[in-house]
């Protein structure tokens, strides 16, 4: 294996493109590291792409905000703007891994990644955020949702990198929220997850929505949020809603749920974090 | 002498200093299994089977051995056979011979100068494998047409005509069963499940082999006995015990999972054939593929008890697994399953059947949690139908002194009637509940043991001691020996320093296992310093020329007595030791015994937890322990075992298990979804000392580290079924299992 | 697979190091520095008990390449103490019984001081989550948040 640190983003992807074997990209390294020492992958080049300038800072674009593809988790969440603007997309990228973990792993690693249980992907599909790739060809800017595949895969070409996530602008009486389920209260993988971000009318009724399901799908799925727009979020809603996401889902039977566990609680999660960014939308705590 | 020496009033015994290795354990310091290095030493790694159950037809290492820096090579083939089957069945599970018996069986070991030679050289071994049916679970594992995973195992007195994975079965008990269950009002019977639990330690195995082209060896390993390391380790190699020396390092954590050896076989035998020190230290996932955990378990219970609460008769039938060799736990639960009653009539029936998982070892109290986790989990439920108090009813039935256990001894003096007290009167038991929430309670009983054990107690010539005992310091132990020894010889707990040491320089230790540590080290530390403190006395008298009979030891003072009472002042421990040289020499004291009289414990757990009714998840709100420590020479480190002993059966009870696919292949092989308790999960755990004094040590001390892990099965379960407001028969409730009682399917 | 020079900053002692590509920083603070305070519990980021601090961010150890830390400020167990003087956490730790086999606490002492220098007055259950990925089987966690807290008082002159 060789090792290669990247100046420049157009650095990183000629060298992933260039490379005849096996490449992989580091930024945080949570999952890479991990992988290697099981003996998963042995890859012949691994580009550190935390020198690419930029790549590690946080900044104001568009009235959203730009993330840097190796701004570390624990960077996001000290950062008081991104959680204003976007609370349930940092308390999803919050939830993974342990406090050491998080000082390290990064969203869009987590993105790259492909696990359909990734923790920081429902919350940026939900709030339709989208990312800048860089590759051979040029630059181009895909939405979130666009980048998973399945399992362990990407849309990703050979050379293409993600250099940084967009969040749009948080439109006023707006707001989303990220809730997973696991057997413990830390350290697990999703069990089931949904992120919710929605937008309210001044009377309350909610105008646009989002719903994003996690680990219930090869990826992430969509749940059709109609059943929430144009109510209050009453109880009549909430089941639709929960009805609406256990629909969607597609899941797998294993070690950490059952398809019908999955399911059920999915849809649970869905009602429950729809509250949550409903409230906050209306500036209730 | 016992009883009036338990009511004296203590000096150093109770009190709570600071351990000895504390610093070295604070700052990085100690040396644990991985950390030991030597001159020129190899790394080794170890090739595993990837298939549950297959024939070995080749292993062809030849290129492995062709690659640079590759030094030796080991397969089964390597290690002599051995005589002795238990020593024959541990060698196996360290490297297999013929067939491979599960997923993570060795097969194959190399020693290179690097891991990352190592690791490269183990994937150039190519073995070609007949793959072969199997079984992992032990209901399937027991039917007459079930994959046989070993071959003739089965003991004489198994019934003929069942499958030959069944190699073992017991029967305990006394009484008229069925005149018993018709004096009964309520009758139930249930089936259980109990998943396989790891120990969890977060130290994995480790060991540092140096074998000399004379014959010698030294080991050194993290373990919770390096004697029995020597005996296993030498008897495969070949090798006379007085030839390998091995020496414990300090062992981040055992529970029972290091009582056996897995590496030190084959590091020894890759260090004899390249001729270099090896170390072999294992990775997570080679830990809970090939390391023991405990049994799995599926039990029937069946109990009669009048509409009073007093149970009647009890009949208990338990099939557990050891993986894929003979194990002898089962006797241990049949025996624990009904010992906290007072049973008129009792019988449990306990039958072993061969799987193909990794051998068993011992984990905290192993067995009992299986069995007293059906009993107690059924008590709960029929005091729920007969509307009674499930304090009230266990006192009703609880064992005291004079009582015929269910597994034949009668007992002495025992605190379940006082644990029970304990748990009533705490306000746990009567705080309020919020909705979702519920509260078990269950007691636990675990027979703690004695054993084999040698201390030596030097007197220093600066007034200070040496105590050289032989069980690795596993929570503390190394504080509570200087304690006692403190105690009898009367000098401070600071001048006092308790060291383990190698198997050269002591005799025979038993395991640390057993809770047998602070009983046993501790009476024959105790027997030490009285050796010693007799040679004191005689030196004394002989100073002042006076008849050795006529002095007596005080607190830390030779005394003239009888006669001679107050002819010469004190002659203080220091003042002895300082005169050693000049009146006959060094002074020590040794004992070495095989420790009888280990009382036995129990305790007393309440739990709360509070269940989401829409995804079962369950989070345990409170939870105090009370529990019999006979006396507690360091009660800190006392409630300590209490504590850990607790979350680690709340772990077992809630989420952690084995989980085989149906390939037979262990899917959960890493802490990421073995899921024990991490510190959010949990509650402050209270804790209430008892000290009933056991009759059989002279201050009293009672094992107290497995007891607390009885309990929590059933204290956890009973929570969650009031919570929910039905009945769970299985651990751990995983939030699907949870889900499906709620909902009634 | 070739070596590669990494200088770096060690409790506040230079060092020089050659490590291969692929190789874990705990790997070479173990096998190459001797620093063998921090521990291998599990190898994949589970457990805490590698954790040390790279530029004051705290990390598992396990989940950093050597490689990456060229320049970088690393602090260890073995540089929480000033010669006799132990850390408060390290003294409270001992006082408490908040270890028992002790093998991850030197991860949970350099976790808990982390915590410290961000927040020197956690609550019991910030402490908790905080330490959410230090496993230790041997104490229940009970007396390990009360040495933490004891010993952030301590910090804070409460004492």
């Amino acid at each position: 294996m060789r090792y290669m640190t990247a100046e420049t983003a157009e650095a990183a992807s000629s060298a992933l493109a260039a490379e005849p074997g096996l490449a992989r990209v580091l930024a945080g390294g949570t999952d890479l590291l991990v992988q290697l020492k099981a003996g998963m992958i042995r890859p012949d080049l691994v580009v550190d792409i935390k020198k690419i300038p930029g790549i590690r800072e946080i900044t104001a674009e568009n009235g959203g905000w730009r993330i840097g593809a190796a701004v570390a988790n624990a960077e996001l969440k000290e950062h008081p703007g991104v959680k204003a603007d976007w609370p349930g997309v940092v308390e999803g990228a919050n939830l993974i891994g342990s406090t050491q973990v998080q000082g390290r792993c990064t969203m869009a690693g987590n993105l790259c990644n492909g696990s359909p249980a990734a923790d920081a992907v429902p919350g940026l599909v939900a709030a339709d955020a989208s990312v800048t790739v860089v590759g051979p060809s040029g630059t181009r800017v895909v939405k979130v949702a666009d980048i998973p595949a399945g399992p362990g895969r990407t849309t990703l070409a050979k050379g293409e990198i993600v250099t940084a996530i967009h969040l749009p602008a948080k439109a006023a009486r707006s707001s989303d929220a990220y809730l997973r389920f696991i057997p413990r209260t830390e350290m697990d993988i999703a069990v089931a997850a949904a992120a919710v971000s929605l937008t309210l009318s001044e009377d309350g009724t909610i105008t646009a929505a989002r719903v994003a399901l996690g680990a219930v799908a090869p990826k992430v799925v969509l749940a059709d949020a109609s059943t929430i727009i144009g109510t209050k979020l009453d109880d009549a809603a909430l089941a639709a809603l929960a009805k609406a996401a256990e629909a969607v889902c597609n899941p797998i039977d294993d070690k950490r749920g059952t398809i019908e566990f999955r399911t059920s609680t999915a849809g649970v999660l869905a009602r429950r974090a729809a509250v949550i960014a409903y409230n906050r939308a209306k500036g209730v705590k | 002498m016992a009883l009036d020496d338990q009511k004296r009033a203590f000096k150093y015994v109770g009190t709570t200093p600071n351990r000895p290795d504390g610093v070295d354990k604070v700052t990085g310091k100690a040396q644990y299994g991985a950390d030991i290095t030597a001159p020129g030493m190899l790394m080794g790694a170890v090739l595993r089977s990837p298939h549950p159950h297959a024939r070995i037809v080749s292993i062809d290492t030849s290129a492995a051995e062709a690659m640079p820096g590759v030094r030796a090579v080991v397969t089964g083939k390597d290690f002599p056979a051995v005589e002795d089957q238990g020593f024959a069945d541990i060698g196996e599970t360290c490297m297999a011979r013929d067939k491979v018996l599960y997923d993570g069986h060795p097969v194959a070991a190399i020693a290179a100068t690097t891991p990352a030679i190592a690791k490269a050289a183990i994937r150039a071994i190519k073995v070609e494998y007949a793959p072969l049916p199997h079984v992992t679970d032990v209901d399937e594992a027991m039917l007459p047409d079930a994959p046989v995973v070993l071959e003739g195992r089965a003991l004489e007195h198994v019934p003929a005509g069942m499958s030959q994975n069944v190699t073992n079965t017991c029967e305990f008990g006394h009484g008229d069963l069925e005149a018993g269950f018709t004096k009964a009002d309520l009758i139930l019977e249930r089936s259980f499940k109990v998943g396989a639990a790891h120990q969890g330690y977060i130290e994995p195995n480790a060991c540092m082999a140096s074998y000399a082209a004379d014959g010698r060896a030294d080991l050194y390993c993290c373990t919770q006995g390096h004697f029995f390391v020597r005996a296993v380790c030498s008897a495969l190699m070949g090798m006379e015990a007085s030839q390998l020396r091995v020496t414990a390092s300090e062992i981040g954590g055992g529970f029972g999972g290091k009582t056996t050896v897995f590496v030190e076989p084959v590091a020894l035998m890759l260090s004899k054939k390249s001729g270099r020190p090896v170390k072999l230290v294992m990775t997570r996932d080679e830990v809970f593929k090939a390391t023991g955990p405990t049994v799995h378990a599926s039990v029937d219970c069946k109990i009669g008890m009048t509409k009073d609460g007093r149970i009647t008769a009890g009949d208990m039938t338990l099939r557990y697994s050891g993986g894929a060799w003979p194990s002898g736990t089962i006797e241990m639960g049949a025996q624990a399953g009904f010992a906290a009653y007072d049973m008129p009539a009792v019988r449990t029936l306990g039958w072993t059947a061969l799987t193909n998982r990794p051998k068993e070892i011992s984990y905290r109290a192993p067995g009992a949690p299986q069995a007293v986790y059906a009993v107690e989990s059924l008590i709960d439920e029929m005091c729920q139908q007969l509307g009674l108090d499930p304090v009230e009813t266990r006192l009703k039935n609880a064992a005291r002194k004079g009582t015929l256990s269910s597994y034949g001894v009668t007992f002495d003096d025992i605190g379940m009637v006082a644990t029970l007290e304990a748990a009533k009167a705490h306000p746990h038991w009567s705080a309020p509940l919020g909705p979702n929430q519920g509260r078990g309670i269950a007691a636990g009983f675990w027979f703690n043991f004695g054993g084999n054990t040698c201390v030596s107690l030097n007197i220093n010539a600066d007034g200070t001691a040496s105590v050289t005992e032989g069980n690795p310091d596993i929570g503390g132990s190394r504080a509570s020996i200087s304690l006692m020894a403190a105690e009898e010889l009367g000098i401070p707990y600071d001048n006092i320093r308790t060291i383990v040491a190698d198997t050269a320089s002591l005799g025979y230790n038993d395991n640390t296992d057993g809770s047998r540590v602070t009983f046993a080290v501790g009476l024959a530390t105790i027997k030490a310093a009285r050796a010693a403190i007799k040679v004191m006395c005689d030196r004394a008298a002989a100073m002042w020329g006076i008849d050795a009979e006529a002095v007596e030891w005080i607190d830390g003072a030779a005394v003239p007595a009888g006669p001679n009472a107050g002819k010469f002042p004190p002659m203080s421990l220091a003042e002895i030791a300082a005169m050693s040289f000049q009146t006959g020499g060094p002074i020590a004291g040794h004992h070495e015994v095989n420790v009888d009289g280990a009382g036995v414990s129990f305790g007393v757990h309440i739990c709360d937890v509070e269940v989401d009714p829409e995804t079962g998840h369950t989070l345990v709100t409170r939870y105090t322990v009370a529990q019999d420590a006979g006396k507690a020479v360091h009660p800190t480190y006392v409630e300590g075992q209490m504590q850990g002993g607790a979350v680690q059966g709340i772990g077992w009870a809630l989420n952690e298990e084995y989980i085989y696919g149906r390939d037979g292949r262990l899917q959960n092989a890493g802490f990421l979804d073995y899921r024990i308790p991490v510190a959010s999960d949990l509650p402050k755990i209270d804790t209430v000392i008892l000290e009933i004094p056991n009759p059989g040590h002279p201050y009293g001390v009672r094992g107290v580290g497995e007891t607390p892990i009885v309990p929590p099965l059933a204290a956890v379960t009973n929570a969650v079924s009031r919570a929910i407001g039905k009945r769970m028969y299985q651990v751990p409730m995983s939030p699907p299992r949870i889900m499906t009682t709620i909902k009634g399917k | 697979m070739k070596s590669i020079p990494v200088s770096t900053t060690i409790n506040g002692d230079p060092v020089e190091f050659l490590c291969t590509p692929d190789e874990p920083l705990l790997d070479v603070l173990r096998n190459r520095l001797g620093l063998t305070g921090a521990k291998e519990g599990c190898g994949t980021g589970d457990c805490g008990a590698c954790s040390v601090t790279v530029n004051g961010r705290l990390v598992c150890s396990c989940l950093v390449l050597g490689v990456e830390v060229e320049g970088a400020q690393i602090e260890t167990i073995e540089g929480m103490a000033h010669g006799e003087t132990l850390h408060p956490l390290q003294r409270h730790f001992i006082e408490k019984a908040a270890l028992q086999c002790g093998v991850c606490t030197p991860g949970i002492l350099v976790a808990a001081k982390s915590l410290l220098e961000k927040n020197a007055s956690p609550t019991d259950e910030e402490v908790r989550y905080w330490l959410a990925g230090n496993l230790c089987r041997c104490t229940g966690y009970d007396k390990i948040i009360e040495a933490v807290q004891s010993a952030a008082a301590e910090m804070r002159g409460e004492v």
